[in-house]
């Protein structure tokens, strides 16, 4: 029997670089299909309500932004056991928090897909409220769909050229594109607050 | 030095200042400072919300029935919530009325939240501060099944044998050093009080509430089409009805609808046989711990929510209900009209935000969201690393809202304060049973007990009411009624040149509302006030505290370095500042700094 394997972007699409795991599954959807064992899914910020979708899968394959303190746009692909202590590395933001609680949650009630696969871009900038992807993250979705898609050839799982299924996307007014073009500068943003969210500021 | 706020409190900032930050295990990011006097008990109060959330600025030049999709982002909770008030805000803008179906769709979607959320609250962010799962360890299975048979005679699983299982995962768990759930407990804190048996009792339901909550939420697929995120509609719900089997892929047919059947009775029975009798045992444990009750005694407001029919949101069409309570007088609720410029104003002067001038209370309309951060004269520390905020300054990012002037409790307590205080059948009736199964006076509800038993009681009414509201969309299927939204004026060009509106719900944590403002068919300004806005904001121009601040006075900390009872009460409003950072140490652990001064 094929493998269930859900594919999933986390993280908030309205706080700059933390949308790229979410932008990620997007763009994945447009250029490649897969059969009915693949789910992919926008996980966007929340936590325990992605329970349900770990219990089904056997593997677990999520593109997030994660701070590892690399140079920005820096890919790092950790796997299995090496996942929820990454997940929880250095400066996070909510839905990190929330989805290493998940992690922790699904294997204390054995729920958690066999295998685990990360795939996390060192962000730019996340505290840009209203902001869309630096062009060094935005570079990085293409060469991080390159790796998924090695990922899933090694495990056995298929896919071709076509279209992903969008049924668990983002809605069409706030993907990529139309997100972008409609919002608003840094500056009208307002970035201020204390250094522990501004780690460039002090 | 001691003041006396308008509203009652007694401040004295004398004593050692205790910092808590950041409060964790609540949505977004949270400070908390307090002064104890020598016997340990808090004297003075501030609450802070440290980061920016400018939603506001984001949805501005966008299509107003986009507006739902952006504000269902702020957070990672209430996200269905957010959505329903945004689209609420359009269509009473724009005079749209949604037909029957979508009424009873929305509000079953919106019960199904209030209970989850709920649930989960409970199970998995407040227990902790009243049970203890490493001392579940200690317990014996056999007792803790008798315990069981006592408390929830129908809950099935109650053997000894189930308890031991549980106990073993536990111990497993626990013995991994994975304590990654209950880290950061200070588990030998007198300040807890059950017996080891009740513990494990309470731990195995965590864990029950959390196969549970997956089961939930199914509901948001089924209407919303996806989940996290659902979808929503402005003139009703994006989900077409076809029970005869043919027609759109996706409509929502009779075996759907006999899962959220299914799912509502599951709820209903985990409320009456698990969640009611825990709140009922844990609190019996509590019983002299009745602090907290902070504004809820004196100043109480709700919006209400779940409208019987669609499009009328007159009081006695709600079935929770709208009101509110000031100066303690119980035996008036007034009405509340969030149009009115005189009653709900938002004050920035402690706020770190500017309107130009001192003193100027805006309704949210005229709401502008402008920063100015700036600490007062007697912080300590610099902007970018405080160490000690001045409250007689700005000193958060939350703003000050009122009800002509008063500052107010918002959420399930205050729901249930004012339902009772106006006669409302459930209400009355669950809570006088509440108290006389409990043995407890009425003023015994204004308490982080009353608060916490409160959401309680009305996840059980939610669930009755979701029933209530099954049966009306099944009925009016039935009856050939299949018409799901209404797009007469969904194209902009049928729209006036400018037009205003307000959308309001009752989210889990409280009032919500959002103010719009529609220009040449864009978004010219959004604001949203959100229930922690409301309990969490900081002091108003007159110096009244607020709800936060005002339930953590006078209670007595058994170890002031050890926060258990300001985390305790802090988690009974359930805070959700919806923003988006938790501070991380290389190794992963989470750092709750909490500071003697």
């Amino acid at each position: 029997m094929q493998p269930k394997v859900l594919i999933m972007g986390i993280g908030n699409v309205l706080w700059a670089d933390e949308g790229f795991g979410v932008r990620c599954v997007e763009r994945l959807a447009e250029a490649w299909a897969f059969d009915d064992n693949v789910q992919l899914l926008d996980g966007g910020t929340q936590g325990l309500y992605l329970l349900p979708f770990l219990e089904e899968a056997d593997v677990l394959l999520v593109f997030d932004a994660v701070d590892y303190g690399l140079p920005a746009g820096t890919l790092k692909i950790v796997k299995d056991d090496e996942v929820p202590a990454f997940m929880g590395a250095k400066k996070m933001s909510l839905h990190q928090t929330g989805f290493q609680d998940v992690i922790a949650t699904a294997q204390l009630m054995n729920q958690c897909p066999e295998r685990l696969i990360l795939i996390g871009c060192q962000p730019e900038e996340l505290e840009d409220y209203g902001g869309g992807l630096r062009a060094v993250v935005q570079r990085q979705i293409d060469p991080a769909i390159e790796v998924a898609l090695h990922e899933l050839k090694q495990l056995g799982v298929a896919y071709r050229p076509g279209k992903g299924d969008e049924t668990d996307l983002a809605h069409e007014s706030i993907r990529h594109t139309a997100y972008e073009e409609g919002r608003p500068s840094a500056e009208e943003a307002c970035r201020t607050g204390d250094d522990r969210f501004f780690p460039q500021a002090s | 030095m001691v003041v006396q706020t308008p509203n009652g409190f007694n401040l004295d900032n004398s004593g050692k200042r205790i910092v808590v930050d950041p409060v964790t295990r609540i949505e977004g990011h949270m400070r908390c400072e307090v002064n104890v006097d020598d016997e340990g008990v808090i004297r003075n109060a501030v609450s802070t919300g440290t980061m920016w959330r400018g939603l506001e600025v984001i949805v501005k030049g966008r299509d107003p029935r986009d507006a739902w999709a952006f504000v269902e982002r702020i957070c990672g909770v209430c996200t269905g919530t957010h959505a329903l008030t945004s689209v609420r805000a359009v269509e009473d803008a724009l005079g749209i009325e949604i037909p029957d179906n979508a009424n009873s769709i929305r509000n079953i979607m919106q019960l199904n939240l209030e209970i989850h959320d709920h649930v989960v609250h409970f199970y998995h962010l407040h227990a902790l501060d009243w049970v203890n799962p490493i001392n579940a360890l200690k317990a014996d299975p056999k007792a803790t099944s008798e315990l069981q048979q006592m408390v929830g005679p129908n809950h099935p699983l109650s053997s000894p044998g189930y308890f031991r299982d549980v106990q073993n995962r536990l111990k497993k768990f626990v013995e991994s050093g994975q304590l990654g759930l209950f880290k950061n407990g200070y588990w030998d804190n007198p300040a807890y009080k059950l017996p080891p048996e009740a513990d494990l009792m309470a731990t195995t339901h965590y864990l029950e509430a959390l196969d549970l909550q997956k089961e939930i939420v199914k509901v948001h697929t089924i209407f919303g089409g996806k989940n996290p995120h659902p979808n929503w509609l402005v003139g009703g719900v994006p989900c077409p009805i076809n029970v005869h089997g043919t027609g759109a892929v996706g409509a929502i047919n009779m075996e759907r609808l006999n899962l959220v059947s299914s799912i509502i009775d599951k709820c209903i029975e985990f409320n009456k046989n698990v969640y009611l009798p825990d709140v009922k045992a844990i609190g019996g444990f509590y019983k002299n711990w009745l602090y907290g009750g902070g504004l809820s005694s004196q100043a109480c407001l709700a919006y209400g929510d779940i409208p019987e029919n669609p499009n009328d949101f007159s009081p006695e069409q709600l079935h929770l209900p709208r009101g509110a309570i000031i100066n303690g007088d119980l035996s008036t609720v007034h009405d509340v009209d969030v149009r009115d410029p005189e009653q709900v104003q938002e004050f920035v002067d402690h706020s770190w935000y500017t309107y130009g001038e001192p003193g100027k209370g805006l309704h949210p309309w005229d709401g502008v969201t402008e920063p100015n951060y700036e600490l007062g004269p007697n912080a300590v520390g610099t902007k970018t690393n405080i160490k000690q905020l001045d409250e007689e300054g700005k000193y958060s990012w939350i703003k000050a809202p009122r009800w002509r002037g008063h500052a107010m409790e918002v959420g399930p307590l205050a729901r249930y304060v004012v339902g009772y205080a106006k006669g409302h059948e459930d209400i009355k009736d669950q809570v006088d049973g509440l108290l006389r199964d409990m043995d407890l006076p009425v003023e015994a509800l204004f308490s982080t007990l009353g608060r916490t038993a409160a959401r309680a009681l009305e996840s059980e009414y939610c669930g009755r009411l979701q029933k209530h509201f099954f049966d009306k969309l099944v009925t009016n299927i039935k009856n050939g009624d299949e018409t799901t939204a209404n797009i007469e004026k969904w194209d902009p060009s049928t729209w006036p040149k400018e037009a205003k509106g307000v959308g309001m719900t009752e989210a889990p944590r409280g009032a919500l509302g959002h103010w719009i403002k529609i220009k040449d068919g864009r978004i010219e300004n959004y604001q949203c006030v959100v229930p922690t806005t409301w309990n969490g904001s900081p002091r108003d121009t007159a110096g009244n505290i607020g709800a936060f601040e005002a339930s953590l006075m006078n209670t007595p900390m058994e170890r002031p370095e050890e926060p258990v009872e300001i985390l305790r009460t802090l988690h009974s409003f359930d805070p959700c500042l919806a923003c988006s950072t938790h501070v991380m140490s290389p190794d992963g652990e989470e750092l709750t700094e909490v500071k003697v001064r």
